[in-house]
């Protein structure tokens, strides 16, 4: 079965991108195929891979990316919602005349129609927010 | 997936500028008007109050997004279902809400704001495709 | 058709429980996950309008997360069952959609 997965908070500050991890890992073990990670609202600050986290704390972002390459997922941040909040692949610093980028391994920027699409071409839509 | 145009419901249960909530999933509902699928919009709990009439961001300097709301009509989005339980225990009825209409080929300014009450609210939430709630 | 509801918030902290309890169907499922697990706590006040609604809907709470709030099998309200993420999975596969409750 193909789950959409879609991720509306950032890391550590609420269980919602945790949680979304887990399911999405428990999903690939059950050996469901995932259509795409969608990271919207502040869910976008997943993808910056300027987080240093104590090292005796988990690494939301690492994760993510890991989970990511392992699996050759389509994790997509909304590019709306990146903006807002300074999430910039080089592309996007280039355009927008900033000094520098913060997208992470594994992310990709794309616009809301990622949203839409997923929820049309999965089984199953499954969101995680607060 | 068959090609058929899918049942998405965009559940709206936050109220509006205290949060972002409900200006991004007006964004994600504008930008899928153009996937021609078939859109319904759910109102309830305090999700009723992102189409009260009369919004003024001006005093707390945000974005007053509530006129977007209008523009539904021209994106084809005609079904905005309003829980009446919910308009009830906030002292709201239809008449605070703001007017959003839709024209058809034989027709102008027909209502899109549909009241219904809370069993049949879960009804039109158990024949959806995809949920989407923010 | 069945629809799995999410509910990740406590029930003492907004409408979310309440609400989905009152929007479920007869055969739908019901998951607490995340803060949304301690209205499944044996004797709160949400846990009696829980173990009402088992009647026409099944419910479950995410194991990792009753555990990180300090309940167990004996601290759970009867009826509730326990799942892990890969039934949590199962749950969302089974049924025809999901509905989170944020």
């Amino acid at each position: 079965m193909k789950f959409a997965i879609v991720v509306n908070e950032g890391p550590y500050t609420h269980q919602a991108s945790d949680t979304a991890y887990q399911f999405t890992k428990a999903a690939l073990e059950a050996g469901h195929e995932i259509e795409r990670v969608f990271f919207y609202h502040d869910g976008v600050n997943n993808a910056t891979r300027l987080t240093v986290p104590p090292q005796d704390e988990r690494n939301v972002q690492r994760n993510w990316s890991e989970l990511g390459k392992a699996h050759g997922l389509d994790m997509v941040v909304c590019i709306a919602a990146a903006q807002r909040r300074g999430i910039l692949d080089e592309n996007e610093a280039k355009r927008q005349g900033k000094d520098a980028d913060n997208i992470a391994e594994g992310f990709r920027i794309s616009g809301l129609g990622q949203l839409i699409d997923a929820g049309i071409q999965a089984d199953r839509l499954v969101t995680f927010g607060d | 997936m068959s090609d058929e145009a899918r049942k998405f419901l965009y559940v709206n249960r936050k109220a509006p500028h205290g949060s972002i909530y409900a200006l991004e999933s007006l964004e994600v509902v504008l930008i899928g008007a153009a996937f021609e699928q078939d859109v319904s919009l759910a109102f309830l709990d305090d999700g009723v109050f992102q189409i009260v009439k009369g919004q003024d961001t001006k005093g707390i300097a945000t974005k007053n997004f509530s006129n977007t709301y209008r523009a539904l009509g021209d994106y084809d989005v005609r079904k905005l279902y309003v829980e009446q339980e919910s308009l009830d225990e906030r002292g709201l009825t239809v008449d605070d809400l703001m007017e959003l209409t839709h024209d058809t080929d034989d027709e102008d300014d027909l209502t899109s704001i549909i009241v219904v009450n809370r069993s049949e609210m879960a009804k039109i939430m158990s024949e959806q495709d995809v949920i989407l709630s923010f | 058709m069945s629809t799995l509801h999410t509910v990740n918030k406590s029930p003492f902290d907004g409408t979310s429980l309440t609400s989905c309890l009152a929007h479920c169907l007869p055969g739908d499922a019901v998951i607490l996950i995340e803060d949304g697990v301690v209205a499944a706590r044996k004797g709160t006040a949400a846990a009696t309008a829980i173990e009402a609604s088992l009647a026409q809907c099944k419910v479950y709470v995410l194991g990792p997360d009753a555990a990180a709030r300090g309940m167990n099998g004996e601290t759970l309200a009867t009826g509730v069952e326990t799942v892990d993420y890969g039934g949590f999975v199962e749950l969302a596969a089974t049924h025809d959609r999901t509905q989170s409750w944020l």
